[in-house]
């Protein structure tokens, strides 16, 4: 339940559900046909490349991932990962103010930005003749950017509005953002990425500086590109454009940072959130392993898999138990990402139907994940998600940005985009057995932790309705 | 490879963008047996199969009483069909990792199928396809159930800034026009919807005769012509089409809405293209240049970069078979609403009396000229633009003549369909979430 912040996004009245799609991409749908022909190189100042060829269309996409996401924020600056990702786009000596913007417009490009609790990334579509522009113009950017103290104060409010947007007036994410406040007592993940509004109002250009200094560096990065390209030419273009930066000599490696391991949950937490809604809401997390040694682990991908028999489909347990049957409840989910540089946790939530209650939802929650520690689950239903998986490997391949989002998710958080054909394999293997125990072992009270969502009137006073005209 | 299928042409745009290539899509186009037209691209690049099936009933066949008809019909038609539960036809299409997915819109509601090429898979998913879109049981408890759903979901939404603006704005743009009937419906119409109405509605919206069957993939034009019958031959021949009314321009006037949020919704909205528009493309163009064209447009500039006033501020065209809104959207928190709001008019009524610059206009054509590869790079966006051609009936030619009418587009095209058509002073404007003081 992490949501990236983009710097922009044009429709924003379909950004809950777009982000939902685009970003929480279940390790389920990482494709080995995707990545057969992904070649690697590395730079001399510790860049890596990584270039995927699909030659259907004459287009490209280039995305540079750096491996600095909320999760290196320190307390008082928490937000400041997704600052200076919006501060990236105004500008450097050679190429001042918004003529970032303007050339890749001009190029017929598309571009935006993004950050994560593990990294923070920036992209460019354009037709594959444009790609030395937008090497040009991102490698430049990456030790060159100009932060004054004047342009700050615009975008500090900026990303204040995008926080009154996308927070601090969503009911459900403000469930979400005091879940995972609560879930986590120390590891940083209990800070949102957009950060605490306080630290935001705080925040100062030299914090932004400072974060960029720090993390901004080609021996901290992965640049990713899928297109209609020759990979031996990308790399030509990256030596030309990158290869003269320096690497940051005291850059720290992922396997160097402060493990901040989350002390062990000593009994159930519970939660409420008041704010302005309808309907009342219920969410669950469970601390659950993230992956960590693909080839070794098995946890969770058992993990992925009972997250698809809960609700990979309409007919899956939860919709059809919760919603279909008992008709206790109008929404009814469950989730997991096992790919997370830090911890990762097993979600469960729903809304309650009219005349019923979060009580009700939690309890009949509570009776699926009991039944099937009691039952397991059937070889019927874990090859209807394995099916599932199978084919959402091909549906991938429909999308190039979709295919460099999976290589710069690995790879920014310490596996390999290599990994992919280990984790395919491994999830096809997963027994019903397995999902039956990892439940058992994880889907536990003393490792849960349950927000509810008490909704409060608006309170709304009669709408003062203004002669027509009359405010023009 | 996609690009095996395109054929490429060169054009010179008004001299400053004569390198590109540009390639035009093989469409394939037929009537089928049933009376369903169909369109077709065989692209063999991926082991996929793209689908959609497009009706004429989109949320503006729908009337005040009967408001959420046409959407309630399209949501449960894969939930009960051709002697099949809800269930088995979800198990059935996931067991083959089959998708289904929808598109409705003011006009026009949509059934999606995406699945694997293969034999076994393809078969399965659409025999399964082809139940849900001729045979809809809309069996009673499955709509009582979905009714209390979508009812909880308006009650939600009706709480949602965004959705009370959006809601607001339509009615004070529309009136009485269908243009204006929210496409989820009303409490009040939802909970009244019987079975009944529902399959009558799918009788007589569902035809042949108005269907547009769009394919994309991994399969021959033999097969697509088969594909295309199987999913229609159950329907009425009828050939129903739509009249919708004409939009007339609204009573001019801002609504305040009083919300507890921290900030103001803000939303302003005219009347404005139609799909076969003689203003389509300078209106486009010049949109690009006043707040569609993310952070290069004039909204962009003065409301978030110049003010920091806001994150997202843009402006839009929603073509539709009659003037679809055009509508600027922004929120801001609401100490400042007044000044974001009175911003935005500024550079709405300036950009409407001055038109565009020269190099503005430049700009907006090298980028919507330059991308126009990045908007068919994929089967999903083809099969979009396919459902989209057949549905309301352009030229197969389309999308290489979009690229051509935009580089002929001029400065003073721009400025008199913006003049000609928008009235800055005549827009609806509702506001959402009020300062202190003006919440009177």
């Amino acid at each position: 339940m992490t949501y990236p912040c983009f710097r922009f996004l044009p429709a924003c009245r379909f950004l809950p559900a777009s982000l939902w799609a685009a970003f929480i991409i279940p390790i389920s749908l990482f494709s080995p046909a995707a990545l057969a022909s992904a070649h690697e190189f590395i730079l001399g100042n510790g860049l890596k490349l990584i270039v995927k060829e699909d030659h259907r269309s004459p287009v490209v996409i280039s995305q540079i991932w750096y491996k600095a996401g909320s999760i290196d924020e320190v307390n008082g600056r928490t937000g400041v990962a997704h600052v200076l990702e919006h501060m990236m786009f105004k500008g450097t000596k050679k190429v001042p103010g918004g003529e970032f913007s303007r050339l890749i417009a001009a190029a017929g490009g598309r571009e935006n930005a993004f950050t994560g609790q593990d990294y923070t990334a920036y992209f460019q579509q354009l037709h594959k003749s444009r790609l030395p522009l937008a090497m040009e113009l991102e490698s430049d950017r990456m030790r060159n950017l100009v932060l004054t103290e004047e342009e700050f104060s615009k975008e500090i409010k900026v990303v204040m509005e995008e926080r009154r947007l996308r927070t601090d007036d969503q009911a459900r994410s403000l469930v979400h953002e005091t879940l995972m406040a609560t879930s986590y007592q120390s590891h940083p993940y209990r800070h949102p990425v957009i950060g605490w509004m306080n630290d935001l109002q705080n925040m100062t250009v030299e914090d932004a500086r400072q974060w960029y200094e720090r993390w901004y560096a080609p021996n901290n990065a992965v640049l990713v590109v899928v297109g209609d390209v020759v990979p031996r030419q990308v790399f030509d273009l990256a030596r030309k454009y990158y290869g003269q930066i320096k690497k940051a000599k005291s850059m720290l490696p992922l396997d160097q940072r402060k493990p901040q391991i989350e002390p062990q949950q000593l009994g159930i937490k519970r939660l409420t959130v008041k704010a302005p809604a309808q309907l009342p809401y219920v969410a669950m997390a469970y601390h659950a392993p993230s992956l960590r040694k693909p080839e070794k682990d098995w946890e969770p991908y058992a993990l992925e898999m009972l997250a698809g028999v809960l609700d990979g489909n309409e007919s899956a347990r939860l919709n059809k138990v919760l919603v279909r049957e008992q008709r206790v409840a109008s929404t009814a989910g469950a989730s997991y990402d096992s790919t997370a540089r830090g911890p990762a946790a097993f979600y469960l939530d729903g809304t309650p139907s009219e005349g019923k209650t979060v009580v009700d939802v939690e309890a009949a929650l509570r009776a699926e994940i009991e039944k099937l520690v009691r039952e397991g689950v059937t070889e019927e239903e874990l090859a209807r998600v394995k099916a599932q998986v199978v084919a959402g490997h091909v549906f991938q391949l429909d999308s190039m940005f979709f295919q460099a989002m999976q290589i710069g998710q690995l790879e920014s958080i310490g596996l390999s985009y290599r990994d992919v054909d280990v984790i395919l394999r491994k999830l096809q293997a997963v027994t019903p057995e397995q999902v039956r125990d990892v439940a058992k072992k994880y889907l536990k009270d003393d490792n849960l932790t349950i927000a509810v969502l008490d909704p409060q009137p608006l309170e709304q006073k009669a709408p003062a309705a203004v002669p027509a005209g009359l405010r023009h | 490879m996609l690009r095996h299928l395109f054929f490429h042409l060169f054009f010179l745009l008004l001299g400053f963008y004569s390198q590109w290539a540009y390639a035009t899509l093989p469409i394939q186009h037929w009537q089928a047996d049933s009376g369903a037209r169909v369109y077709f691209i065989e692209s063999r690049d991926l082991p996929i199969l793209d689908v959609s099936v497009d009706f004429s009933a989109g949320s503006s066949t729908d009337t005040p009483d009967k408001s959420g008809r046409a959407a309630m019909v399209l949501h449960l038609v894969n939930l009960g069909a051709g002697g099949l539960t809800e269930d088995q036809i979800t198990k059935g299409f996931a067991d083959v990792g089959a998708q289904v997915g929808a598109h409705f819109d003011q006009d026009r509601a949509g059934i999606t199928l995406r699945t694997l090429s293969s034999a076994r898979e393809r078969s399965r998913a659409l025999e399964l396809f082809g139940k849900v879109i001729q045979h809809p049981e809309f069996p009673g408890y499955v709509l009582e159930r979905e009714k209390a759903r979508v009812i909880a979901g308006l009650k939600e939404a009706d709480t949602k800034p965004g959705n009370i603006a959006d809601r607001a704005l339509m009615k004070m743009l529309y009136g009485t026009h269908p243009y204006g009937l929210r496409g989820s419906g009303e409490v009040e119409s939802v909970s009244k919807l019987g079975r009944q109405d529902l399959v009558d509605f799918h009788r007589f919206r569902y035809t042949a005769g108005d269907a547009v069957v769009s394919i994309m993939g991994d399969v021959s034009r033999d097969e697509a012509a088969a594909i295309a019958e199987s999913l229609t031959r159950d329907l009425s021949r009828e050939r129903r089409g739509q009249s919708t009314p004409e939009v007339t321009p609204p009573a001019p006037g801002t609504q305040q809405i009083a919300h507890p949020a921290t900030q103001s919704h803000i939303q302003l909205a005219y009347p404005g293209l139609r799909r076969d528009d003689p203003d389509y493309f300078p209106l486009i163009v010049g949109n690009h240049i006043l707040g569609g064209g993310g952070f290069t447009s004039r909204l962009m500039e003065e409301i978030r970069q110049k003010r920091g006033l806001a994150y997202s501020v843009h402006s839009s065209f929603t073509p539709l078979k009659e003037e679809g809104p055009f509508e600027i959207a922004l929120q801001t928190q609401k100490e400042q609403s007044e000044e974001a709001l009175s911003i935005t008019r500024k550079v709405l009524a300036d950009f409407i009396a001055g038109g565009p610059t020269e190099k503005e206009l430049i700009e907006a054509k090298k980028n919507i000229i330059g991308s126009f590869p990045l908007r068919i790079d994929s089967n999903k966006k083809i099969l979009g633009y396919l459902a989209m051609i057949g549905f309301y009936d352009l030229p197969l030619t389309y999308l290489n003549d979009y690229v051509k009418a935009v580089s002929k587009v001029t400065l003073s095209q721009v400025t008199q369909a913006f003049q000609k058509r928008i009235n800055p002073s005549g827009m609806v404007t509702v506001m959402v979430g009020l300062p202190d003081t003006s919440g009177k």
